[in-house]
């Protein structure tokens, strides 16, 4: 009897113990779902980089344009899907949002980051790049990194959807997006998403992509449920 | 020690002539129709110059050998500096204008020569820092260009607008200058941003960019090849990283590439 009490007391310590770490991200409610399109995207071209011999040859075939990123079953990849009003404030996270130039690519296309968090570009290329990031709200600059160079770091404080590209090679091409909330992800190219860790309330969640515009739809999270939420976004071909 | 520098003179300016008379560092073969006019008319230049370079420098070392060691002996020009200047203007002016003269009319018979029926018209835009090269794709016809739309995240190198302009949608746009040989070939050239040059040597063609206005350059080439082109005029940050491949197809092979580009 003594026996068993004192198992049972250990199992649920060591079970308690594993679960500490997640706690507070599984505390709560999940947003989920997927982003699918109408109509008709529009082609993407492939990007000759003929003129850059050191990133051409990262790539056994060539890139595509990342501005439409698509998935079997009509289901759009790099979009942003955060909460947009309701969110419970938070201080940005400690970890940086990392960026990274290889192949004469940004990696990822899109990097959603909370206004405040540390941004740290990267450039794992054997060429100079010279980011340059389109900010509106949010001071502009433009930064040459040449090869072995260390990551630049840098901070956005006001919110905003920056489109970056790079003044050496005009076909880079990328998105900060930078947000109030840390409840935010960027879909693959099955187009699923999953905000997790929401308290009870009403929220107003946002789809972005850059060329098809914003949807927000309202949901609203009782307990620790998966609420389920689809986007449809309508695609134009031009 | 006036002697031994008259000495250094001639050997320094025989051994720099003989440079260009072996012909040691030189443009790598021509492939073009006309590139032959620019070699002859290269040569000529390099003799006529060449040989006045090597008299000067004999003239030079002439005397400084005869006054070595005579201080005192040194004669003045008659009249003085004045009269010693105006000679050599009106000598060296004469030369250039000359060089100018015989160069600017092979030049003309090559780039104003009327440009032929059947030449391949292709768009060169150049920016900082790639060119880019468009062709009118199977309508044959080139959409128009609206600066404000360029949107080159987007491929959309050109500010073209497929939504609204049809002959715009088939247009083709590529990094890379690919013609057909021995085939007229017509390129416009326009510059986005800044000046930028475009050199072929193979070709015997330069051409600047100028911001604001459209070039036309013809030019046919009569070989296979692939080689690369560079921006030889300082545009700026990227400047050293500004090439693009120039390719010289065979017929069958050109029209492929033109299926192939206009698939994708």
């Amino acid at each position: 009897m003594r026996m068993k009490l004192v198992a049972s007391v250990a199992v649920c310590a060591l079970t308690t113990m594993a679960l500490a770490p997640n706690a507070h991200r599984n505390a709560g409610g999940t947003v989920a779902g997927k982003v699918t399109f109408t109509g008709t995207p529009p082609k993407m071209k492939p990007i000759d980089m003929a003129k850059e011999p050191s990133c051409a040859k990262e790539h056994a075939t060539p890139v595509m344009n990342e501005s439409v990123v698509t998935g079997a079953g009509s289901t759009l990849g790099d979009v942003v899907v955060y909460i947009s009003a309701g969110a419970p404030s938070g201080a940005a996270p400690a970890s940086p949002a990392v960026f990274d130039q290889k192949g004469c690519q940004y990696l990822p296309h899109v990097l959603a980051m909370q206004a405040g968090q540390k941004l740290e570009v990267k450039n794992d290329d054997q060429t100079s790049h010279n980011i340059h990031p389109l900010s509106k709200v949010n001071p502009e600059w433009n930064k040459s990194q040449p090869p072995g160079a260390p990551p630049i770091e840098v901070a956005y404080d006001k919110p905003e959807f920056i489109p970056v590209k790079c003044n050496v090679h005009p076909w880079m091409h990328g998105y900060f997006a930078v947000l109030n909330t840390s409840h935010s992800a960027v879909t693959g190219s099955d187009g699923s998403f999953s905000l997790a860790g929401l308290p009870p309330g009403k929220y107003t969640v946002t789809a972005w992509q850059e060329r098809f515009g914003t949807q927000s739809q309202e949901v609203t999270i009782t307990g620790n449920e998966t609420a389920k939420l689809d986007f449809v976004l309508k695609a134009t071909e031009y | 020690m006036g002697k031994l520098f008259a000495a250094a003179v001639v050997v320094i300016a025989l051994v720099s002539a003989g440079v260009f008379v072996a012909h040691v560092w030189w443009l790598p073969p021509d492939i073009s129709a006309l590139g032959l006019r620019i070699d002859r008319q290269l040569d000529e230049t390099m003799i006529f110059t060449g040989v006045l370079f090597v008299a000067a420098q004999i003239a030079l070392a002439v005397f400084v050998w005869q006054s070595s060691g005579r201080e005192g002996a040194i004669r003045i020009f008659p009249g003085g500096p004045m009269p010693l200047v105006g000679v050599a203007t009106v000598i060296v002016g004469l030369e250039v204008l000359t060089l100018i003269f015989v160069g600017t009319r092979v030049w003309a018979k090559i780039f104003l020569a009327p440009v032929e029926a059947n030449a391949v018209h292709i768009d060169v835009q150049a920016g900082q820092f790639a060119f880019y090269f468009r062709y009118p794709g199977p309508d044959g016809k080139f959409g128009v260009p609206h600066p404000d739309l360029i949107d080159e995240g987007n491929s959309n190198f050109f500010g073209l607008d497929p939504k609204n302009d049809t002959s715009a949608r088939d247009d083709i746009v590529s990094a890379s200058l690919v013609v057909p040989v021995d085939r007229p070939v017509l390129l416009t050239m326009h510059s986005k941003d800044v000046g930028h040059s475009l050199y072929i040597p193979q070709l015997r063609l330069q051409q600047d960019f100028v911001p604001g206005l459209v070039i036309p350059v013809h030019f046919t080439a009569t070989g296979i090849t692939r080689t690369e082109i560079v921006c030889t005029q300082l545009c700026g940050l990227g400047h050293y990283n500004m090439r693009a491949y120039f390719e010289v197809l065979s017929k069958d092979a050109y029209e492929k590439w033109l299926v192939d580009q206009a698939g994708q």
